[in-house]
């Protein structure tokens, strides 16, 4: 997901307050060290935002990092320096990307230096590079690391023995690990706050997504969409600033949908919705604008997108719970999207297809991520078997600009809105 | 007589096939073909012009059938008129090949000396007296373009001229770089410039006038034949480079969906098909109707294409279509899997040193990119009955031999259909959706 602009394109009002949100969370982290504040680095999935802030302490997340080195065109050098120390073509870029970025000065997306580490919280545990990841950055900062080992959901669901295990791991490891690194002890009604602060955010930012079942569709809900997951999935949810954000969001689609509007597109407005997409998988994040403009030049919106429950997942009605503050963190962090098995992610990406009346589902899968890759095939045959919509297939990657094949992508886009408009037609004439 | 065409740029060659508009059935009236080129329009013309010469040459066809020649006349006659028109082109080219490296060599800042200049003059005459063996009947030639028939004398000659040269410019012999250079310049103006792509009337007068045995009916049956009008009446362009084609937007269809339907067309009973072309292959699973359901595409990287194929040939200094037949003499192919374009010239140097027969190494490069083209049919939903192959690799007997084997292997008895014409498939797709844009127009 991303937080700040690209230049010279057309956006949404609300996301001048996120880039205003972003730019003070960035100058709060360069000023960390001086001001005494502890830092934590964490990742996106499941992540424990609200209980890091309710210690007051910073979270960084290295994922984030890297995507804006991606679309400041900065990974390329990052990843060639990691690779100059050993690491090879095959791991995950976001990594490489991550410790390429490190070597390099440890400079943010806003040009300032990013804190150290005080402590580094491995808070899910269904992507094996994350372990590894923080296993270098552990050697790299020489701090402590604490993990939350999060069951994947096998069966696809949440057992109470799943969400019991959690809870006992952020009792007995993480809030003492947090108290330790603090000085300070665990709040838990402070805690409950944050957690109120999150269900208000949550409750507009469904709104914002489901917001495209409208035809047309105010919102693109995968390339617009990962500017609109950026303060919940990061460093905002539990603030006054995320509930405004969603707050104004929610009030600027809503009147796109009065007005019978499509969606801002980095050109303006998208005119005519041609076709409505259902996307699996990341973006590509070093040629963003070009990739989405591949689609709004042939008038493809996407109405619905996984990609956006990276961070966790609310369509089912989860919302954090002041009421079950670490029961509701548990069952978020073992709510994301990648700790869905296999049926439970066909049946989303069908049950979108179905709610979001879309023509078709398309996958672009990345080589970094074998959390989202593995089974892609597999998903696209079956949702195309039970909705009847046809499927699309692209490859790309994350960070690395030597993954992104523009010409060959373009290609397969094209032929793949050709073939939607022929199944079309045969539909109408038959 | 009204015409649809469809024109297919490829990376490696440039396709045109000519419908009749007005027939109710896809009735291909003329195919032609050409090496792509920087100057894509000019390419298309090429192509175009190739295809409507080819459709000229199948009504003087027909007009000699109507005057009452029989089969073997009609095509003895047509044979040979078409190989004199395809000298007389030749020769045309080679003249303003003359010209134009003349008139680089001539250029001060290019610093060709006498010596080379003179070197110049008899590779031009050698080019010009060795013409006609080309297009002698029975001739083996390793390319229909020229630019590589006119290339490979050229160089071939050059070496001669050089031979026991260097490379500086106090040297005595001429300088093989300094005349390669001026090939490799001039070749790019001659085919980027759009003159022979219009020049059929005067090369089909200049056939027949040279022919030894005009008869009356083969004048009439040209004259006939000229005399009918064309008029192109839709287009629709695809390939790798369409979005550079001189076309509207709307008349740009995606490759796959113009395979898809070409094949279909080709073998109504299509179910899957695969195209391996020169940078890409495709696998897609088309319906009772030709149109795609599902397709799949080698991602970033062009290993296992023909590319790979026309690599082998060069660092074995064989034609392309020299390959297949060499690989099919193999007794124990060698196993190979690296389908690496830029690996293959070291994996094959490498075979070679082991003591690897080249027919057995051949097998084994053949069968590497087979088992990726596999991978990609297993990816886009299997291969079902009826399949269809195409693309300029499906001309490749040892690339179908090897297909053929692991297709059964994987998915049993399925039937597999080659068009001899497969190379204008994603062409002849093109020119059907042309003729369907007309159906598509609203009565006014």
């Amino acid at each position: 997901m991303s937080t700040t602009e690209e230049t010279s394109a057309a956006k949404d009002q609300s996301q001048d307050r996120q880039k205003r949100m972003i730019a003070g969370h960035f100058d709060k982290l360069a000023e960390s060290e001086e001001r005494g504040e502890k830092c934590v680095y964490t990742y996106v999935p499941g992540n424990l935002t609200e209980l890091l802030l309710s210690f007051d302490v910073n979270p960084v997340l290295p994922e984030i990092n890297a995507l804006q080195s991606g679309m400041r065109g900065l990974s390329k050098e990052y990843i060639t320096l990691a690779e100059k120390e050993g690491h090879s073509e095959d791991v995950c870029t976001y990594v490489k990307c991550d410790i390429g970025m490190k070597r390099a000065g440890n400079i943010g997306p806003t040009g300032k230096r990013l804190p150290n580490p005080n402590l580094l919280l491995l808070s899910y545990t269904g992507c094996f590079t994350f372990l590894k990841w923080f296993e270098l950055l552990r050697e790299e900062y020489d701090c402590p690391v604490t993990m939350l080992h999060v069951p994947y959901q096998a069966d696809g669901k949440i057992t109470d023995e799943m969400r019991k295990y959690v809870v006992d791991q952020m009792k007995k490891k993480t809030i003492p690990a947090l108290e330790k690194m603090t000085g300070k002890k665990f709040d838990i009604d402070r805690l409950r706050e944050l957690l109120a602060r999150s269900a208000k955010a949550e409750d507009d930012l469904v709104a914002v997504l489901e917001s495209a079942k409208n035809k047309p569709s105010p919102i693109d809900a995968y390339f617009g969409g990962v500017y609109y997951i950026g303060p919940i999935f990061t460093a905002f949810r539990g603030t006054e600033d995320a509930v405004a954000y969603y707050r104004e969001l929610r009030e600027e689609v809503e009147e796109r949908v009065r007005l019978g509007k499509g969606p801002i597109i980095p050109s303006g407005e998208l005119k005519e919705e041609k076709y409505r997409l259902v996307v699996e998988g990341p973006p590509n994040w070093t040629s963003f604008r070009k990739f989405w403009d591949m689609f709004t030049d042939e008038g493809a919106v996407v109405v619905a997108s996984t990609y956006t429950k990276v961070g966790g997942v609310y369509d089912d009605g989860f919302r954090h719970d002041p009421d079950r503050p670490l029961e509701s963190l548990a069952e978020y962090c073992l709510g994301c999207y990648t700790n869905l098995n296999l049926p439970a992610r066909v049946d989303k990406l069908a049950g979108y297809v179905k709610d979001y009346e879309a023509d078709g589902l398309l996958i672009n899968s990345v080589k970094s991520c074998n959390s989202f890759s593995a089974g892609q095939l597999m998903i696209l045959r079956e949702v195309e078997n039970r909705t009847g919509v046809p499927g699309g297939f692209i490859e790309s990657d994350l960070v690395d600009p030597r993954y992104f094949s523009a010409a060959n992508i373009k290609n397969r886009l094209e032929s793949y809105f050709q073939m939607i408009e022929q199944k079309r037609a045969q539909g109408v004439t038959r | 007589m009204r015409y649809t065409v469809g024109i297919d740029l490829g990376s490696t060659t440039t396709k045109a096939v000519v419908l009749d508009a007005d027939s109710d059935v896809p009735l291909v009236r003329g195919r032609g073909i050409t090496n792509s080129r920087s100057n894509y329009d000019v390419a298309c013309a090429v192509a175009l012009a190739s295809a409507l010469v080819d459709a000229r040459f199948s009504m003087i066809g027909s007009a000699l059938v109507q005057a009452g020649l029989d089969e073997v006349a009609r095509e003895e006659r047509l044979a040979e008129l078409k190989q004199r028109f395809n000298e007389e082109q030749y020769r045309r080219q080679l003249t303003e090949l003359d010209r134009v490296v003349r008139e680089f060599a001539a250029d001060p800042a290019a610093g060709i000396r006498e010596v080379e200049t003179a070197a110049i003059d008899e590779l031009l005459r050698d080019l010009e007296a060795h013409a006609g063996d080309l297009f002698k009947p029975g001739a083996r030639r390793k390319s229909d373009f020229f630019r590589d028939l006119a290339g490979s004398q050229y160089m071939r000659k050059a070496e001669d001229l050089t031979r026991g040269g260097g490379c500086s410019s106090k040297d005595t012999k001429p300088r093989f770089d300094a005349l390669v250079g001026l090939y490799d310049k001039a070749i790019l103006v001659v085919e980027n410039t759009d003159a022979n792509a219009e020049d059929f009337d005067d090369c089909i007068h200049a056939a027949v006038e040279g022919s030894e045995s005009v008869s009356p009916e083969l004048h009439r049956a040209v004259e006939s034949a000229m005399a009918t009008p064309l008029e192109k009446v839709a287009s629709v362009g695809t390939g790798y480079g369409r979005a550079r084609l001189p076309f509207d937007d709307a008349q740009i269809r995606s490759e796959i969906l113009c395979h898809g339907l070409g094949a279909f067309t080709m073998f109504p009973g299509t179910r899957t098909v695969l195209d391996i072309g020169g940078q890409d292959t495709k696998a897609i699973q088309v319906d009772g109707n030709g149109i795609v359901t599902s397709f799949q595409m080698n991602d970033r990287c062009a290993a296992g294409c023909g590319r790979y194929l026309g690599y082998i040939a060069d660092e074995m200094n064989l034609g392309l279509h020299e390959l297949g037949p060499l690989a099919n003499q193999a007794k124990r192919p060698v196993r190979i899997n690296s389908t690496c374009t830029v690996f293959a010239g070291a994996e094959l140097r490498e075979r070679l040193s082991l003591g690897e027969k080249r027919e057995d190494i051949l097998a084994g490069l053949h069968r590497a990119i087979t088992l990726r083209a596999m991978s990609l049919l297993a990816r886009s939903g299997g291969v079902k009955n009826e399949f269809t192959f195409t693309g300029g690799v499906a001309n490749n007997a040892a690339a179908v031999k090897a297909l053929r084997k692991l297709i059964q292997e994987n998915y049993g008895e399925v039937t597999m259909n080659i068009s001899p014409e497969s190379i204008y498939t994603g062409a002849l797709g093109a020119a059907i959706f042309a003729i369907r844009s007309l159906e598509e127009v609203p009565a006014a």
